[in-house]
This record gives structure tokens, C-alpha cells and sequence, in this order.
């Protein structure tokens, strides 16, 4: 695909206010919990007091009982597993037979109000059976059965607390390292954290059964099929089951514990089968169910609605309204929308939920504690050799993403620097805490952090400028890397220009004065995955366009708009294809019923995909505007321009007409005026291995950062002043949203870097398990005060595949955060920082350290001169 | 179980509005869910975030934690109350051109802080802005954008007189 240049785009890559700016700014803006309708019930959700325990018993008779309760739910209403990976279903909507942290929910309740529902949960019997629990991942992986595993094993003889392992090898990590002029080794932990969206999770079902013929009655458009009506079994408003609890629609589970490949091995096809599809007809119960959600998937979550609580997929709705924040947070059905669902089917009558703050720190699915072991070799030049690298994940109570972030957390490494050689040995494992899963970045900040200090060192180590390392180990554009990925553009050497120069780097590194430093990391991301969560070969992303006579379009889209800006992508694209002010667009977004299917908002995959859908579907209509004004003027179709709110003769623009004639002449011609539009990824373009599918990606982003930091000797208090972001999103469609792409994402890193840690108490400091801190207060996030200068500095390598030769830049541009501050404290002071968070006790005993060893002080500047070794 | 319900009598957005509250509400529950003014936003239930900053006779007030009978007899004035019958305040113009609000969750509570504070001082330095905007966590931008915002209004409206 060739793109257009810049002087041809009248819209594109140009800054516009978001389509639903100014509703966010004046209060007019709608998020799930601003949504209230009648006879709506509160619910809240009983969890539990223990890590790890066997329900005995639930007895809720006396929470029945309490006046203003309308309906409790438990386990036993919804035996039916989910997850959202189909191959790891391990969790259900309200725990069944055992609980795995603090917090897992057991019980929920609807009433007439908050109050109510809360005093009921009171009432709520629980005989629990305590179990030992696994904290430490290290005691997981090592359990030999002598006390249950957190999930049963899946063959006997293995360990049920073992999520997923995978071991791959590319090249001959041993020889090259043997051969290498320098090998540096060194052991690095990442704490977890979480992603603290500032809206809390909330959901509303609402339910319309039926009526007892068996005609639908769910309001304008339920459609009743024949063999429905005949069947007439009705179960009233309560859910019932004809199936043993999970039978029917248990997912297949069939992958086996270790994927262990060599690139030699001829592939798997994802999926033993694939997962279950949801029920369609047969569905147990007969209505319309409608969920409102502040989720990132609507339409995973309307797959699992469907399943779990049994109702036939086309006649769930899932309704996104604005999501208030999300970073992978809300990227995975959680138990509020089967709860609202269930006690909606219970009640009749809508159900609301929303999660204390305290409840977001428990559901998190946060980024993963690692333990990871890197051993890094280059030759004399300074050109990397062989890498091993061995992970231990830290996976909380389920599986989350777990299989996806065992994978990325080796698979995402390999560019944008070549290395002959790579190993890697991933295991993730259950401990009975919160579920980890994917946060900005999935499973690749971790060892990218532990990477780039080892590259720091290795630079180091041959006499080398860091930046000038990096360079010299580019990976270059359309090639491959050593696990097959396919890389085309690739603009991380001018992103390197770009932070070097703008921070002053060359004055700076080694030249301040002792305490002062300055850092640089580099990284790259995917842009989407090119393989769906589930295996289909249906389009990953579809828009449907049509045109009104008044010259307005309307766009429905099945994207998730949580605050990026897709909905002004897409009207951003119309009106750049049809030539109309982007104001005469109007866009429909997140609705099951109305929008076509996109998957959701994870793995920055939306600008690329849901992108080039919409240019799909805009230049399927331009093109009959175009002909039917060509065929009015009696000149070719290609002379024909639809631009600024008219359409031109390319010849002699002083023939013109307003646009809105031409869509009528289209329509006069044509009929009524719509098209769709989709995008599906390219399929052959990963490697042909077990995993060699995981983290082929349609394009690549690339970052470089540079952080300068203040580093207090006596203290260890970190101060970063600046932080310079250079990042290759191929193009920016609309700049300024890229900037606060960019900006946020180098902020979070930041937090991540200096304070953020999502740990719980030990036996000797509370309730083991317990989170340690699930509040806003003392999970501390970066405030205005906090937050360093940030420059973004945007790279454009214009992408062939890309939207206008645009990649993702919502989550690359964090990465490197981490290891560039990493880099500068230790130019700073001397102090290799391998533990997150780099908090002033975690510096200051460094610094003890470097003291005792006599190695504080500034490094020595590069020499250029052979290696010392 | 409702417990004891009162009327309280409320100036909000200059308008006097008498409703039937629980008594033990927050001004930010009656705003959103007896008011139906739903722009002031509940992000932590406990003041620690600042999505649900309004103005209580002008001063910032996190009214998740106030009381709603405090707010009896002052002027509340939320995210709501800051536009105009001919546009919007140049604060939540400027926010919309600078993509200061991305998912637009804080983006009330902190245009109440900033209008406070270039009620304060028409020409804020970037430092001042820091600490106007102290209790207010933002998740998605890195602040930047959101000083960037301020700074372009307050110009404006200084040259607007």
C-alpha cells in the first residue's frame, strides 16, 4: 500500500479537538455510573475474608429475608468457569467451591439500596475450611502436592500451581555466549503494580424475559424464533439449568502445561478446537439481556454473558458507555457484569453495581511481579551475541492473560536490536493473591527494564557510548527477528537522534556532577496482535458508514473509546475520504446491537485496525460519489476531488459543487448510501513454531527515552526532572492525541519507576494476603507535583500497512521509562538499580552498599578503547 | 433500611433546589444521584482523588467527603455551573484544544480546581498550577496537556479583560 503525502491530507495528521471533547469538559459526558433507570436495584458483592479456603456452605436465608433485599446470588447460580483466554477458563462469576485471595467474590446482593445491600452482605453465612496459601511464587512453583494446589493440577503428577510454561530457543545461545568478548549477568525484580483507571469499575443489567407463550417481548426488535415460541419453556424470572453445573458450557481446556518448541518444529494451529461457541436458540433462558459496562472488551464480554449465564448471544447487548480510564484494567469480563446480569434475571428489574476503590485494588489484573535472570553477551564492538533470560511470573489467584503474558514476557524482546541469539524460559505461576494480567505494555516493560539496564552495563563494559550501543545493534527495517517476527518500518534510530539531541545527551552522560545523571532505554511494541483471542477468521475490526442527504455521516463502530480517541479516528477518516468538516460526522459507538464487531481495546491494536476498516468503508463510498459526479459532469471518475465540503474537477476546480449535491446525485443513482468496512491481519507472517504466532503483530512501534534524575547521597530520594519520549507511531494521524499517548504512557512508567507497588501484608504486618494498600492514598500514584517535565517528540516511518502508514502509540511509548531512569541513577551515583521501585529506601541502601564497596561516585566516562574484561 | 430522610436546601449552579436526602449524604451523592448533576465524578469514595471537586463559595471542596448539609447555605457550583449561556468557560475550551482530557473522568474536578484558581491569579505560573492542581490525580495525560490548557485560558481571558 502506498500512502498519500502529507500535503495531500487535508485532516489527517493535523491536531483536532475530539469529537466528544467538549461533552468531557462541560459534564455533559455519559460513564456507566452517571446511568440511572427505573426501579433500579444496588448490588454489592460478599468476598472473602481468607487467601485460600473450601466453601463449606453459603446460607443467605436470613439475607433473603432482610425487607429491601430483592435477590442474593451465589456461586451455585453460576457454575459455569469463564476466562478470557478460552483455553485457561479457571474462574467463575462468584466463587463455587473454593476461594484463592482476599477479596474473591462469593456472594452478591440486590436491594433497594446501597445501605440495604450492604447491611445484607452482613447477614450472609460462610462457613469457610481454611487452606495454606501460596504468597511467594517461589514456594508455588516448588508446592509438591503436600498441601492443595491452588487449581487442581491438570494431569495428576503435576503442579496445579503452575499457570503456563514455555521455553524457546532461537540460535545457539550457549556457543555465542562462549564466544562473547563480554557477558554480564545479573538477577532483577519487578514489582507488580496496577493500573488505577480513576473510574472505578461499574455495570447495569436489565433483563426482559419473555412472556409465558414464549413470544418475545423485549421491546422493539427481539426477533423469537419459531422453535423457541413452540417450545415454550419459561422459567419465570429466575435462572434455571436443564445441565449439571458447568457441563455444557465448559470451554475446552485441552492445552498442556508446557509448550517447549525449537523453530524447527513444524507449528500448531492455535487452538485445540477452540473454545465453545456461545449458545444461540437452545440457551437455557428465554429474554433480552441488556449490560451496560465500563469495560475495554464489549464483545468478550458479550460472548461470556451469553455462556455463563445462558442466554442466546443474539439477544445479549453489551452497551459501552465512556469508559473513564482503562490501561488493560478492564480488558476481561469481571464478576459485577454476571452479577447485574444474574440478579437482573432474578429481579426483573435493573441492578446496578459499582466497586469501591478498594474493590478496583482486588479485581486488578495488574502487571505481573517478576523474577527475572538475564545473561547478556557482545563481542568486542559492542554487537550483541546471545541473550538467556529466566522468568518467574508471579500470576495471582487465576489465569487472567496468564498464557499471553508468558509468552510476551520472552517473545517482545527481540527488536529493535538484533541478537543472534535468544533464549528464554518463562514460567508463570498461581499464588493466592489478585489476579495479574495485562497493563500498558503486556508482559514486555518487565524485561525490557531488566534488558536495557543489561545493555547499560554491557556499553559500559566495551568502552561505549550507551546511545551509540544501541545504534550500532539496530535491527533495521523490513527484516525479521531472530523468532520470526515481521518487522517493516521501523523508525528507532531517528527516535534515538531525536532524545539525544533534545536532552543535551552529549554534554550531559558521564559530565554532571556526581548526583546527577542521565539515561537512555529504547523498546518496541506491537500494534494489535495478528492473532484473534479466540481462533476465527473473521475481521479483527468493521465500521459500518452511511450517508444522509444533509450531507452528514454516521459512522457505527464496535471500537472501545476509553479516552485514546478512536471515535475521532473514525470521523476523522470520514470526513478526510468524503471531504465534509469533521463535524458532520456523527459516530455510534460500542453496541452490540447496532455496531459491528471489533474486538476491543487491548494490545494497541485499535488506530491500526479499526483505522483501516473505516478507510475501508469511507473509499467504498467515495468512490460512488465520485462516479455518479463524473458520470453527471461527463468527465473520468479520477478527475473527480471530494475536498473541503466539495466536490472538484481536478482540471479546473472552479467546477465545483457542494458536497451534499453530490451525495444526493450518488443516492439519486445508487440507492441509499452505506457501506461497511473491516480489517483482518495478515496470517503469514510468524513463525513457524509452537507460540510463533504470539506477538506477530502487523507493525511495530518503536520509543527511546532519556530520563535526567537528581539523585539526594544521603537520602536516596530520586528526583526525575525530565523525561525526553521519541516514538515511531508511523504516523500521527492527529498529533496531539499522539503527544498525550506519549506523555501518559512516560508518566505511568514513571510512577511505576519511583513508587507505585501493588504488595500485601505478611503474617508479621496484618492478615497475610491482604493488600497492603487499597486506596488512592497509599497507593501512591504520581500527582502534578510529582511528575517530571515530559517531551514528546513524535517519529513518523509512514508504515505500508498502517492507516495512512500509521502504528499504535498508546502503550510502546512506555516502555522504556523504567531502565532509562534505571540508567540515569546509576550515571548519577554509581548505584545499579535492579529492584522496582527505585524508592528512596531501595536507593539509599544501595548507595550504602556502593559506599562499603568503594564504587559510589560518577562512573568513568566511555573510552572507546578495547574492552575491558 | 433508607434510614432518616430531610430536606436540605441547596444553591447550586444558582439555582435553589429543596430535596429529600438520607442524612448521612455526601454533597457528591445528592449532586449525582438526587440532583442528577452527574459531572462530578466518584473515583475513591474517600478524598483521595479529587474527580468530585466542586467549588463551595468558591473554594475547592471534595465534596465526597462533605457532608451534604455543610454545602447548606453556600453557593456550590460544579463542572455544570461553569459554562455560560453563550459557550462553554474558555478553561473547558481550551481543555477540548489541548486534549487535556482524555478519558475525561478527573477533567471535572480538576476544571473546578483551575477555575479557583485563575479566580485567584489571572497569570498562574506553572509552578502554581502544580500546586492548584496538587489534589487532583490524573491517570492518562502526565499532566502536561492539562497545564498547557490553563495557561492558553488564562491568557485568553486576561486578554478578554
Amino acid at each position: 500500500m502506498s500512502h498519500k503525502s502529507k500535503s495531500d491530507l487535508r485532516l489527517i495528521g493535523k491536531s483536532q479537538r475530539k469529537i466528544e471533547g467538549l461533552a468531557k469538559s462541560t459534564g455533559r459526558a455519559v460513564y456507566t455510573d452517571d446511568l440511572a433507570f427505573p426501579g433500579m436495584l444496588h448490588g454489592k458483592i460478599l468476598r472473602s475474608p481468607h487467601p485460600h479456603a473450601r466453601i463449606l456452605s453459603v446460607d443467605v436465608s436470613k439475607a433473603e429475608a432482610l425487607p429491601g433485599v430483592h435477590a442474593v446470588v451465589t456461586g451455585a447460580d453460576m457454575p459455569v468457569p469463564y476466562g478470557i483466554i478460552p483455553w485457561t477458563p479457571d474462574e467463575y462469576p462468584l466463587c463455587v467451591d473454593r476461594v484463592r485471595y482476599i477479596g474473591d467474590g462469593v456472594a452478591a446482593v440486590a436491594a433497594v439500596d446501597e445501605d440495604t445491600a450492604l447491611a445484607a452482605l452482613e447477614l450472609i453465612d460462610v462457613e469457610y475450611e481454611e487452606l495454606p496459601a501460596f504468597f511467594d511464587p517461589v514456594d508455588a512453583v516448588e508446592a509438591d502436592g503436600s498441601t492443595p494446589f491452588i487449581h487442581d493440577a491438570k494431569k495428576p503428577g503435576w503442579n496445579g500451581n503452575v499457570t503456563k510454561k514455555v521455553k524457546l530457543e532461537f540460535g545457539d545461545v550457549e556457543e555465542l555466549m562462549d564466544s562473547s568478548a563480554v557477558v554480564v549477568e545479573d538477577d532483577y525484580f519487578f514489582e507488580g503494580t496496577t493500573h488505577t483507571p480513576i473510574e472505578p469499575h461499574c455495570a447495569i443489567g436489565m433483563w426482559e424475559p419473555d412472556v409465558v407463550d414464549g413470544a418475545g417481548h423485549g421491546g422493539a426488535g427481539t426477533v423469537v424464533g419459531g422453535s423457541i415460541a413452540a417450545e415454550g419453556a419459561i422459567e419465570g424470572s429466575s435462572i434455571v439449568r436443564g445441565s449439571p453445573p458447568g457441563a455444557r458450557n465448559a470451554a475446552a481446556s485441552a492445552d498442556g502445561q508446557t509448550a517447549t518448541a525449537s523453530p524447527a518444529k513444524a507449528s500448531a494451529k492455535p487452538g485445540p478446537g477452540g473454545p465453545a461457541a456461545p449458545p444461540g436458540a437452545e440457551a437455557t433462558n428465554r429474554g433480552k439481556l441488556t449490560v451496560w459496562s465500563a469495560t475495554q472488551v464489549p464483545h468478550y464480554l458479550h460472548r461470556e454473558l451469553s455462556r455463563v449465564l445462558d442466554v442466546d448471544s443474539a439477544r445479549v447487548r453489551v452497551i459501552q458507555p465512556l469508559v473513564g480510564g482503562a490501561f488493560g484494567g478492564k480488558s476481561e469480563p469481571f464478576d459485577l457484569e454476571f452479577c447485574v446480569g444474574a440478579l437482573a434475571m432474578k429481579t426483573g428489574r435493573p441492578v446496578k453495581i459499582l466497586y469501591t476503590r478498594e474493590e478496583v485494588f482486588y479485581a486488578h489484573r495488574g502487571r505481573h511481579p517478576f523474577h527475572m535472570r538475564y545473561r547478556t553477551g557482545c563481542d568486542q564492538e559492542g554487537k550483541l551475541q546471545s541473550v538467556d533470560a529466566k522468568i518467574l511470573l508471579d500470576g495471582g489467584a487465576y489465569a487472567s492473560f496468564g498464557l499471553v503474558t508468558t509468552y510476551y514476557s520472552g517473545q517482545l524482546l527481540c527488536a529493535p536490536y538484533a541478537i543472534p541469539a535468544y533464549r528464554f524460559d518463562s514460567t508463570r505461576v498461581y499464588t493466592n493473591k489478585p489476579a495479574c494480567g495485562p497493563k500498558r505494555g503486556h508482559g514486555s516493560v518487565q524485561p525490557r527494564f531488566a534488558f536495557e539496564v543489561q545493555l547499560d552495563r554491557l556499553a559500559e563494559r566495551v568502552g561505549l557510548d550507551p546511545i551509540e550501543f544501541r545504534r550500532r545493534n539496530f535491527i533495521g527495517e523490513h527484516t525479521r527477528t531472530i523468532n520470526e517476527l515481521r518487522i517493516t518500518s521501523n523508525g528507532f534510530l531517528e527516535c534515538l537522534e531525536a532524545v539525544e539531541r533534545a536532552s543535551g545527551w552529549s554534554k550531559k552522560f558521564r559530565a554532571m556532577p556526581f548526583g546527577r545523571g542521565i539515561g537512555v532505554a529504547g523498546s518496541t511494541y506491537i500494534s494489535g496482535t495478528n492473532y484473534p483471542i479466540y481462533p476465527n477468521e473473521m475481521p479483527q475490526s468493521a465500521v459500518q458508514m452511511q450517508i444522509d442527504r444533509s450531507g452528514r455521516v454516521a459512522v457505527f463502530s464496535g471500537a472501545s473509546e476509553i479516552g485514546q480517541g478512536c471515535d475521532t479516528l473514525v470521523a476523522q477518516i470520514a470526513a478526510e475520504e468524503l471531504g465534509i468538516p469533521i463535524d458532520y460526522v456523527r459516530v455510534l459507538r460500542g453496541d452490540t446491537d447496532f455496531t459491528p464487531v471489533d474486538l476491543g481495546a487491548y494490545s494497541s491494536r485499535v488506530t491500526f485496525m479499526l483505522g483501516n476498516a473505516a478507510i475501508d468503508a469511507a473509499r467504498k463510498l467515495r468512490k460512488l460519489v465520485i462516479d455518479a459526479v463524473a458520470d453527471h459532469w461527463e468527465v473520468k471518475s479520477g478527475e473527480v476531488l471530494l475536498a473541503g465540503g466539495y466536490a472538484l474537477w481536478v482540471p479546473d476546480t472552479s467546477r465545483q459543487m457542494p458536497v451534499r449535491e453530490a451525495f444526493n446525485l450518488a443516492e439519486a443513482r445508487h440507492g441509499a448510501l452505506g457501506a461497511t468496512g473491516s480489517y483482518n491481519t495478515p496470517k503469514d507472517v510468524h513463525g513457524e513454531y509452537r507460540g510463533g504466532t504470539i506477538g506477530a503483530s502487523p507493525a511495530y512501534s518503536f520509543t527511546a527515552h532519556v530520563a535526567e534524575v537528581e539523585v539526594d547521597p544521603d537520602t536516596g530520594v530520586v528526583h526525575v526532572k525530565s523525561i525526553w519520549v521519541a516514538h515511531d507511531c508511523g504516523r500521527a494521524l492527529n498529533p496531539i492525541l499522539v503527544e498525550g499517548q506519549m506523555e501518559g504512557s512516560a508518566y505511568m512508567g514513571f510512577g511505576e519507576a519511583l513508587m507505585e507497588q501493588q504488595i500485601y501484608k505478611d503474617a508479621d504486618h496484618g492478615r497475610a494476603g491482604l493488600h497492603d494498600a487499597p486506596s488512592l492514598l497509599d497507593y501512591r500514584i504520581p500527582t502534578a507535583l510529582d511528575t517530571p517535565e515530559l517531551e514528546s517528540l513524535i517519529v513518523e516511518s509512514i508504515d505500508p500497512e498502517g492507516p495512512y502508514g500509521a502504528k499504535e502509540a498508546g502503550e510502546g511509548p512506555l516502555h522504556p521509562s523504567i531502565p532509562a531512569i534505571a540508567n540515569a541513577i546509576y550515571d548519577a551515583v554509581g548505584v545499579r538499580m535492579t529492584r522496582l521501585p527505585f524508592s528512596a529506601p531501595s536507593v539509599w541502601r544501595g548507595l550504602n552498599v556502593a559506599r562499603e564497596n568503594g564504587t559510589l561516585g560518577k562512573p568513568a566516562a566511555p573510552s572507546r578503547q578495547g574492552v575491558e574484561v | 433500611m433508607a434510614g432518616t430522610t430531610e430536606v436540605v436546601r441547596l444553591n447550586v449552579n444558582g439555582d435553589t433546589r429543596e430535596v429529600g436526602v438520607p442524612t448521612h449524604y455526601t454533597l457528591l451523592e445528592t449532586l449525582r444521584y438526587v440532583l442528577a448533576l452527574t459531572g462530578s465524578k466518584q473515583g475513591c469514595d474517600k478524598g483521595d482523588c479529587g474527580a468530585c471537586t466542586v467549588l463551595l463559595d468558591g473554594v475547592p471542596t471534595l465534596s465526597c467527603i462533605t457532608p451534604v448539609w455543610e454545602a447548606e447555605g453556600k453557593s456550590v457550583t460544579t463542572v455544570e455551573g461553569l459554562a455560560g449561556p453563550s459557550g462553554p468557560h474558555p478553561l473547558q475550551d481550551e481543555f477540548d484544544l489541548n486534549g487535556a482530557a482524555q478519558c475525561g473522568f478527573c477533567t471535572p474536578g480538576i476544571l473546578c480546581s483551575a477555575a479557583a484558581l485563575l479566580e485567584r491569579t489571572g497569570t498562574p505560573t506553572r509552578d502554581e498550577i502544580k500546586e492548584a492542581l496538587a489534589g487532583n490525580l490524573c491517570r492518562c495525560t502526565g499532566y502536561t496537556k492539562i497545564y498547557d490548557a490553563i495557561e492558553a485560558a488564562a491568557e485568553r481571558m486576561s486578554a478578554a479583560g
